[in-house]
């Protein structure tokens, strides 16, 4: 490296100190405390000092890497390994995963929290592998996600509460619903494409919550619906004390009560419908619909010339990503037993397609590692309270810099040739 | 058999197409040469349903097809090759071909179909496994044909199939073409920028002028007009 080089690098690294300064200085430098009567600051020089410090010793040492045009290897190498392991024996790898995941909740150190972040986990991945759908495979960016959500979830609760109806009924309904709400969404934004629909789904995710929260008579607003059944175990409830004459879950295997069975019977559950998202996507890829998606996302124009209906392929991709949102909504109004429009805010839509994104687009695995990767360091940083926004955020960065594409950005063929590993 | 009459084609405000007619029979070879912006492109989009014909008629075997959906003309047997390629480029070589037979009551009879393909280009064969991005330009143009042929069309239209391709494999290109016409009965409409290539190939050809059909006549009479000789043709003095 030369001289010059090291000048310059300084000269950056200084600049990107004054504009930390700028930045941090009112903000973490004048903290406002409240002492009798009025408000007064008191500066504290020393924390932006260090953060401005750790900024320009940031900065330098990115230019001397860049200046060197070696990169930060350790991370790099371990993605591009971890997608030639999963080119070659993708499916190991899936079983092994899914073996894990059955037996997960038997392990010694699983508790009630590592099982509960587990649901919370699988719940993002069946969301994730329902918008991948739409997003992945149709290229039909949909920010508007959780609308679908929530509809299922509030299908859900307002057929559960209302009719009494079992969940293995209100599932399909829920379902049914929200494929219905794809359609409806689907038809307006047909001749939208890229950023423009974009702004529209955003829209209608708006639109949906304000709806919950206006429609006082149906929806109970802001208050959201409590006392949603929760599932049953092929009839037989999870509770302590069953009513006369009715077995529960534990009288009826002769256990011990606990509140476990029920998580883990809820983790079971989201595993078989995220599993069944990820086996339904697989298939549907190699029939000509789901082909069609993907053509539809290469190029539109071709996709006419060539005999494709793209109104049809459209309308399906939306209606069977939504579809999937709203059995995702039911399982989380049945976990919960409470749900309210705070639920299905933007920044849900956001998660769903930032983990999408980052994972690959179209990469059925890649949403499971972003899954993991997102919502596991958020939840590793819980106890850093608001501040475990930043850990998402810096995590997103993580990805983005060193895997612009996603973590697994390698499209799969459909097809595979005679003499082609399997 | 394709019979175009007096069509006019808006992109808003501005008219691409001024009242052509055109006709191609059964089992012909007919060429559509002109300059940049004469609208070649926008006559096969109207034809394929693509762009809408505001005024005039286009009719097929019969049938009025001028307001009908891009996939139901290619059911009825017209399938565009678009100008570009639009090759899915992200989908293996086979998906590519496994989508031109989407029109083709759903690839019943994909594996006869698909083994004409190969036959007629080898290269593609070779290549089935590929991602249609990473072929060359001509292998491209094979399989953007190849793909085309797929959905078993009585008439293909081509548009400017020798565009940014070397010129050796322009001249096998137009040998497939010649060949897809005489073997597979195909009715080719061929929208050409290299016009010598495109009259030496055509049974008949049109020149489009500003929207506009100004000449008319089988290809070796054009070949031999001076204003097109001047206007299309290099070196036309010389001829």
């Amino acid at each position: 490296m030369e001289k010059k080089d090291i000048i310059q690098s300084v000269k950056d690294s200084l600049f990107t100190g004054v504009i930390a300064l700028a930045l941090f200085g009112p903000i973490v430098g004048l903290r406002t405390a409240s002492k009798g009567e009025g408000l007064f600051i008191t500066p504290q020089w020393g924390i932006v000092f260090i953060l401005v410090g750790l900024c320009i010793l940031g900065r330098f040492l990115i230019n001397l890497n860049s200046a060197r045009k070696t990169e930060f290897t350790f991370f790099s190498k371990f993605t591009s390994k971890l997608s030639s392991v999963t080119e070659e024996k993708a499916k190991h790898l899936a079983i092994t995963a899914i073996l894990f995941a059955v037996v997960f909740p038997f392990l010694p150190f699983t508790d009630r929290y590592f099982m509960d972040v587990a649901i919370m986990i699988l719940t993002y991945i069946m969301l994730g592998w329902g918008l991948n759908i739409v997003v992945g495979l149709a290229g039909l960016l949909d920010l508007g996600y959780v609308a679908f959500y929530a509809v299922g979830a509030y299908s859900y609760a307002l057929i559960a509460t209302t009719f009494g109806w079992s969940f293995w009924i209100c599932l399909p309904l829920a379902g049914v619903f929200a494929a219905f709400f794809g359609i409806l969404l689907g038809f307006p934004v047909l001749r939208l494409r890229g950023d423009y629909l974009a702004i529209v789904t955003l829209g209608f995710g708006e639109i949906i919550r304000i709806v919950l929260i206006n429609w006082y008579e149906v929806t109970n607003g802001p208050d959201g619906i409590t006392g949603i059944p929760r599932p049953s175990f092929f009839g037989l409830p999870f509770k302590r004390s069953p009513d006369e004459g009715e077995a529960s879950f534990h009288t009826f295997f002769n256990l011990e009560y606990s509140t476990m069975h029920r998580i883990i019977f809820l983790y079971y559950l989201i595993l078989i419908l995220a599993l069944i998202t990820n086996y339904f996507t697989l298939k549907i890829r190699k029939l000509p619909v789901g082909r069609a998606w993907e053509a539809l996302r290469e190029d539109e124009i071709a996709c006419k010339s060539l005999g494709v209906n793209p109104t049809n392929t459209k309308l399906t991709a939306f209606a069977i990503g939504a579809m999937f949102g709203g059995f995702a909504g039911s399982f989380f109004a049945t976990r919960q037993a409470f749900i309210s429009p705070e639920s299905f805010t933007f920044i849900e839509s956001a998660i769903i397609v930032a983990i999408v994104v980052l994972g690959g687009m179209g990469s059925q695995t890649g949403v499971v590692l972003a899954s993991i990767f997102l919502i596991g360091i958020t939840e590793m940083f819980r106890d850093l309270e608001q501040y475990r926004m930043i850990a998402f955020g810096g995590a997103m960065v993580l990805i983005m810099v060193f895997k612009p594409k996603g973590i697994l950005a390698n499209r799969k063929p459909t097809i595979l040739m005679h003499g082609d590993k399997k | 058999m394709l019979k175009i009459s007096n069509v006019e084609t808006f992109y808003g405000k501005i008219q691409a197409l001024r009242g052509v007619d055109l006709d191609v029979n059964q089992g012909e070879i007919v060429s559509l040469i002109g300059s940049n912006g004469a609208g070649k492109s926008t006559l096969l989009m109207t034809i394929s349903g693509v762009n809408k014909a505001k005024r005039g008629n286009i009719v097929f075997n019969g049938e009025n097809i001028e307001n009908r959906e891009p996939h139901k003309i290619v059911d009825l047997g017209i399938c565009q090759v678009p100008e570009g390629r639009r090759i899915f480029s992200r989908l293996t070589v086979e998906e590519n071909l496994r989508l031109g037979a989407h029109a083709n009551e759903k690839g019943k009879f994909f594996e006869t179909d698909i083994k004409e393909v190969y036959d007629l280009f080898p290269v593609l064969s070779d290549r089935k496994t590929q991602r249609g991005g990473t072929l060359s330009g001509g292998e491209q143009q094979m399989l953007a044909i190849g793909r085309a042929l797929m959905s078993k069309p009585k008439v293909l239209l081509l548009d400017e199939p020798s565009l940014g391709i070397a010129p050796k494999l322009v001249n096998q290109i137009f040998i497939s073409i010649k060949n897809i016409n005489k073997e597979k009965n195909v009715t080719i409409f061929l929208v050409e920028q290299n016009a010598k290539k495109a009259l030496e190939l055509a049974d008949r050809a049109y020149v489009l002028v500003n929207g506009k059909v100004t000449i008319k006549g089988s290809g070796q009479e054009l070949l031999k007009n001076k204003d097109i000789q001047a206007a299309y043709l290099e070196g036309g003095a010389k001829n």
